[in-house]
């Protein structure tokens, strides 16, 4: 089978990234809490490839650090609303029309309704910011995502002879939900997984932007970002640099999804032979 | 006016089509024949230049002396719709949902600058009464229409620049007997009014007889024999066509039952669905599927239950297997009422494609009906055994469903059929979607196993051809009753009810003065 060009590109992209990530937690140039205030604003040096900033923290250390915060963040953010948002769905989709479909699927339609940033700000306003109420934030607007995602994916599942001929073998909607509507999915879930995990990353930079995300002196992408403004005119290094890193990773991460998509769909499978 | 020359064709590397040749003349109908992969649509898609990317296409196709492959596509795209129109087999998806069925008729019009807006709208107008819509305000969207009326929409909008050639490409695979009749009618009409020749692709022979002034029979991306419908009926020169034809009208070899005691009975059964309410304040208004049907099948007995899209019989179907509750009335299996998951009654689906779960391997595909009773020690060694008994071998338990073709896929869920040692087989159209010589061959396979395991079966269909050919009695349902019960053979030779006549009346079948000259020569 023929691997799509933006499969191979984004992982690579991504893979830079993530790469970078696990390096970091067993090493990192300098020290990213070291403050050296004789250093600050270097341009790039062979001691500081991508120069240092205006407390003389090595750049590329925190970029390094700073992936390991947006990837950990996004991934975690997923998997909540995978945890809670699939089964949620499967439950919907098995009670097609019926009282539980109808509350899952409104009480999606209200956290849909909320504007999702401005709930998170709440959150970590009132739990106090930190990384890990960020996870939860997102976290949480994953979930109707993915509840939907699956729901919908589910109940054409449901209209197949093949669900027909495991309820005439006597199976209960939650086994047949699990042996055979799940396995089903994956590619759905998979795609749908991708995309939410770039948007976490977007959510995460966003959050730490406006100071709710992991707190200093943890590295954050979207507190350099903040840290770089009032310096935009003497140093556009210091912003655009950590604005690349997020730019990238999501492209990457975008590239997989569709590549993931033309890879696992069948249909677009068959469209290209 | 229109010649096809050493038409030849690949995509990528696979050859699809080898020296096709013909010729249709004017205001004549072609008829071609074949089986599914035998090229017949890609030979239409070749003539209007519509084929997939990576496609490569030689010889020669004119129309009305114009070379078709020497054109731009831009001078293509004023033939398409204009000299050539196509009337594609799902009525279904060949029309936009959000557009109303008077602009779709409309659009060809425009789209060819024949008309402004106000002449398009009434042109569309008047074609869709030629069509036999004239009842039908053009305002309507497809999904307020059946079947029936959505191909005579299609119909109506191939038509609409009366085109010099029309493709039909299983224009009536997809419907009901009786609208198929009805279509065909139309078509042939057309024919006839517009002196524009029709290109009727289908794998149905019978439609063909009924239709084609001229015929040709494609196996393998080859015409293997062509010429006029009664002389290719009558001689049957080429073996593949002979093959075609005996499969056709293939009976398998079986003993009729009168049946022993009562298997299954069903007594007054009512399924009623609520539908939306229209206020929401109102009450749900009522569908009532199924109206109070009674019958009774005898052990040993192969029993056919004949209707249309939306008589109930599926309802019917699924109420037997346990899976829907009834309103009224009850099936009893033994005495017993029935339950899903009960080992006694299993059945076998029309799809090929859509029975199983493509994630699984075979094994686990045809032991799934042991789950309610519980597997079995042996349960490895009765799916071996169920394999082979419909003619697989044990090996293919480790295969994945997509190794195999329809006809195969349909062995299997045969044997997934047969793993509990049931009494009944409920029958939900299996033979339907496969091609005639696979269908010849798993109505012999449904006989011998029927002998070999002393099986009831339920055999849904509206085939009547197939309901003669696998059936003791026959039970034929319309909108949620059924009409007429009795011998199949009685009841299809000399139908009572008016419905029945109908039906009997609408199947096309091959005139059996040529079948005659086949058999004295």
């Amino acid at each position: 089978m023929r691997v799509p060009v933006q499969l191979v590109a984004g992982g690579a992209l991504a893979g830079v990234f993530l790469a970078l990530a696990l390096v970091s937690l067993v090493w990192t140039p300098h020290d990213v809490a070291a403050l050296s205030i004789a250093d600050k604003l270097r341009p790039a040096s062979a001691a500081h490839p991508l120069g240092t900033d205006h407390f003389g923290r090595d750049i590329l250390s925190m970029i390094m650090v700073g992936a390991r915060t947006s990837l950990a963040v996004a991934l975690l953010a997923v998997g909540i609303g995978m945890a809670a948002g699939v089964p949620l769905g499967l439950i919907a989709a098995a009670n097609r029309g019926g009282l539980i479909d109808e509350l899952v699927m409104r009480a999606n339609d209200l956290v849909f309704a909320f504007p999702s940033l401005v709930i998170a700000i709440l959150i970590t306003a009132v739990f106090g910011p930190s990384a890990v109420n960020a996870i939860l934030a997102i976290g949480i607007f994953n979930i109707p995502v993915f509840a939907r995602v699956t729901r919908g994916g589910a109940l054409s599942l449901w209209t197949l002879d093949y669900i027909l001929a495991a309820r005439v073998a006597g199976k209960g909607a939650a086994r047949i939900s699990i042996e055979h509507i799940l396995p089903n999915l994956l590619n759905l879930l998979i795609v749908q997984g991708t995309i939410q995990f770039s948007l976490g990353i977007l959510a995460e930079a966003a959050l730490s932007y406006v100071g709710l995300g992991a707190q200093p002196p943890t590295p954050s992408w979207g507190r350099m970002l903040a840290e770089a403004q009032t310096l935009i005119y003497t140093d556009p290094a210091l912003a655009i640099i950590p604005g690349l890193a997020i730019v990238l990773t999501v492209l990457g991460l975008n590239l997989m999804g569709d590549g993931l998509r033309d890879l696992l769909d069948p249909r677009l499978r068959r469209i290209r032979a | 006016m229109i010649e096809v020359e050493g038409l030849s064709l690949d995509i990528g590397a696979l050859p699809i089509l080898r020296d096709v040749s013909f010729r249709i003349g004017a205001g004549e109908v072609f008829g071609l024949v074949g089986e599914s992969g035998s090229g017949k649509s890609l030979t239409a898609l070749s003539l209007m230049r519509l084929l997939p990317a990576g496609a490569a296409v030689r010889g020669s196709v004119r129309l009305e002396g114009r070379a078709l492959f020497d054109l731009s596509e831009a001078e293509m795209c004023a033939l398409r719709g204009a000299a050539i129109g196509l009337i594609s087999q799902e009525p279904m998806t060949a029309l936009n949902p959000v557009m109303t069925i008077g602009d779709q008729v409309a659009e060809t019009l425009l789209v060819h600058g024949r008309a402004g807006r106000a002449e398009a709208r009434r042109l569309a107008a008047a074609k869709l009464a030629r069509v036999g819509l004239g009842e039908v305000p053009p305002d309507r969207y497809p999904h307020e229409l059946s079947g029936g009326q959505r191909q005579r929409v299609a119909i109506a909008a191939a038509v609409a620049l009366r085109p010099r050639l029309l493709i039909a490409d299983e224009p009536t695979t997809a419907l009901d007997v009786t609208t198929q009749a009805q279509i065909l009618a139309l078509l042939k009409g057309l024919v006839a009014e517009e002196g524009m020749s029709l290109m009727l692709i289908t794998h149905d022979l019978a439609v063909v007889a009924g239709m084609a002034d001229r015929i040709a029979v494609m196996q393998g991306g080859r015409i293997v024999e062509q010429g006029p419908t009664g002389a290719v009926f009558r001689a049957l020169g080429h073996p593949y066509t002979r093959q075609l034809f005996a499969a056709s009208e293939h009976v398998p070899d079986r003993i009729p039952h009168r049946g022993g005691d009562v298997l299954l009975e069903v007594r007054g059964a009512v399924r009623d669905y609520r539908l939306p309410r229209r206020s929401p304040v109102g009450a749900h208004p009522v569908l009532r599927a199924v109206r109070g049907v009674s019958f009774t099948l005898r052990r040993g007995e192969s029993l056919g239950l004949v209707g249309e899209s939306g008589s109930g019989k599926s309802t019917l179907a699924r109420a037997i297997l346990g899976l829907e509750p009834l309103q009224g009335g009850q099936i009893l299996l033994d005495g017993a009422p029935v339950r899903a998951g009960d080992p006694r009654m299993q059945v076998v689906f029309q799809d090929p494609y859509g029975s199983f779960n493509p994630r699984h391997r075979v094994g686990r595909l045809v032991a799934e009906p042991f789950h309610a009773a519980g597997r079995p020690p042996d349960a490895a060694a009765r799916v071996a055994e169920a394999l082979e008994a419909v003619h697989l071998s044990a090996a293919d338990a480790q295969k994945y469903i997509h190794e195999f073709s329809g006809g195969q896929r349909q062995r299997i869920a045969i044997a997934r059929a047969l793993i509990t040692r049931p009494e009944l087989i409920v029958l939900d159209e299996p033979v339907s979607a496969l091609d005639v010589s696979v269908r010849a061959r798993i109505l012999d396979l449904l006989a011998e196993l029927q002998e070999r395991f002393r099986l009831s079966y339920l055999f849904i269909t509206h085939d009547l051809a197939v309901v003669r050919a696998i059936t003791d009695r026959v039970l034929v349902m319309r909108a949620g009753e059924i009409v007429e019960e009795g011998e199949t053979a009685a009841v299809l030779d000399a139908p009572r009810h008016p419905y029945t006549r109908e039906l009997v009346a609408a199947a096309p079948a091959i005139p059996t003065d040529w079948r005659g000259e086949r058999r004295h020569g």
